[in-house]
């Protein structure tokens, strides 16, 4: 339960029994192609809108993890979701399609960590028995809502990154095999004042920061204790600004355990400037890439940081700066 | 960054924020204009070429080949925009391919297929300008107050 002042620890350690990723054409390109469960070609899915394409990736997801677990989705007592498109349109879409209890949530792109978190909690309490986190992006849709046209021909600056096609998803039960949750740290909105869309990394990184911080002085834990700490979609630009915050901080968190999902989704030939971003880079990688490693034994203990910027198109346009959130989530096998 | 702006935040923000200038990675400025310049430059060499071809063998003269001209580039450009090629020309041609008619006509046409999904009235419609309403709006109003001091002048007994 309560920890310090922002960390909650799970005595029962709910189960992860299974997790899903749902990936478009560029991620199938991408270094981690061969953790996706379903890798598309096509970025409209068959749909006529993008908007359609993101949920049908969120359903597919949520079919995966429910179907590899083996639980009947009448099963789910809660659904968790979040996604960037206004009002969450693709959560709550898909959890009209799954007809289950639901919980709509928004933490931008910590949306993941959000959801594991809080899925976790109401495990613990046994307020469910089988909890379903999802999250998902698009890359279109996002670029429609949030920039310009995805057409549209204007130079990107070396500080923008590309939202992620895709999906994930984490089934939650109360026992059974699998990689467990522990404990889960909230996040504060840190603001430090960036305006800047194209620089994201550089506005999220003092919350990765200040959370990562926050986690280890409630769990009076070293850095060490983990094999991994990967941080959400900080991107090139925010990942080595994180690590010099840390250092300066007096935390020195050695560099082969410290990373980004938003640096490791994609590989090095692609276009993609300082990395990816959106909600479905850090569920992809988590859900996907780690959680085969810690299946594998590879990794043991990992810390999740997910990135979120809390803006709104209307918000940067009224010159305001970009509040950002971080929630960090510790599973191990 | 203005100073009435600066006000709003505390100085560690401040700090912070000169701090992660520092970080970013530049803009390649001076490789962008080279780019922009030949990219442009072609562009322009091209409208060139057309209006000769209209001028020569259609009969067109210096001025009348004008239209033909913008609209061969136009329609290029659009169906570039539709073959989903041109943002990426543009991601590495920068203000290259923004600048001429062919950038104006990429900024309808990209904006006309995103909203396409929202149909043809609310959609392509209300959206189409999205991008390239502010050059209208902007250029009509300068055009405006350019033609009004030429007036003035003219009516002072200049040119």
């Amino acid at each position: 339960m309560l920890k310090g002042h922002q960390s909650w620890v799970f005595k029962n350690k709910p189960v992860i029994l299974a997790a899903s990723a749902v990936g478009g054409p560029f991620e199938s390109k991408g270094a981690l192609a061969e953790d996706f469960d379903i890798l598309h070609e096509d970025m409209w899915l068959g749909q006529d809108s993008f908007e359609k394409a993101e949920k049908k990736l969120l359903e597919e997801a949520c079919e995966t993890a429910l179907e590899k677990a083996g639980i009947k989705k009448e099963d789910i007592n809660v659904f968790l979701s979040g996604d960037l498109l206004n009002q969450i349109i693709s959560s709550s879409f898909t959890a009209r399609t799954l007809a289950v209890p639901y919980i709509g949530l928004f933490g931008a792109c910590s949306s993941a960590m959000e959801g594991l978190s809080i899925g976790s909690l109401l495990i613990e309490s046994g307020a469910a028995n089988y909890v379903l986190a999802a999250t998902s992006s698009h890359n279109g849709a996002a670029e429609k809502q949030f920039r310009y046209p995805t057409e549209y021909g204007a130079q990107k600056p070396p500080t923008a990154q590309w939202t992620v096609t895709g999906a994930g998803a984490a089934l939650l039960a109360r026992e059974g095999e699998g990689p467990r949750v522990t404990c889960a740290t909230i996040g504060r909105v840190i603001d430090m004042g960036i305006s800047d869309p194209f620089n994201m990394g550089a506005a999220m990184a003092p919350a990765a920061v200040d959370t990562i911080q926050a986690h280890f002085r409630d769990m009076e834990r070293d850095p060490s204790y983990y094999d991994l700490i990967a941080t959400g979609d900080l991107g090139k630009v925010g990942h080595e600004i994180s690590g010099d915050l840390l250092a300066k901080h007096g935390m020195n968190i050695p560099e082969e355990i410290f990373t980004d999902c938003g640096i490791m989704i994609y590989s090095e030939d692609q276009p993609v400037l300082a990395g990816a971003s959106g909600c479905g880079c850090s569920a992809t990688v988590t859900y996907g890439h780690f959680m085969r490693k810690l299946r594998e034994g590879e990794l043991k203990r990992i810390l999740v940081v997910a990135t979120g910027a809390l803006m709104s198109p209307m918000s940067y346009q009224q010159k305001e700066s970009i509040p950002c959130i971080a929630h960090a989530v510790s599973i191990e096998m | 960054m203005s100073n009435k702006k600066k006000k709003k935040f505390t100085p560690t923000q401040q700090q912070y924020q000169q701090y992660a200038k520092q970080r970013e990675p530049k803009r390649p400025v001076f490789l962008n204009c080279v780019r922009a310049f030949l990219v442009g430059g072609f562009i322009c060499t091209l409208g060139q070429g057309l209006q000769w071809i209209f001028m020569t063998y259609f009969g067109f003269d210096e001025v009348t080949a004008g239209n033909p001209t913008v609209a061969v580039l136009i329609i290029v450009s659009v169906l570039l925009t539709g073959l989903g090629v041109y943002d990426h020309i543009a991601q590495w041609a920068g203000a290259g391919t923004i600048i001429p008619v062919t950038g104006f006509a990429n900024t309808m046409a990209s904006a006309a297929i995103e909203h396409r999904s929202e149909g043809y009235v609310l959609g392509v419609g209300g959206n189409m300008f999205k991008i390239s309403g502010p050059v209208i709006t902007y250029g009509v109003f300068f055009a405006f107050v350019v033609s009004l001091v030429r007036i003035i002048i003219k009516e002072l007994g200049g040119m």
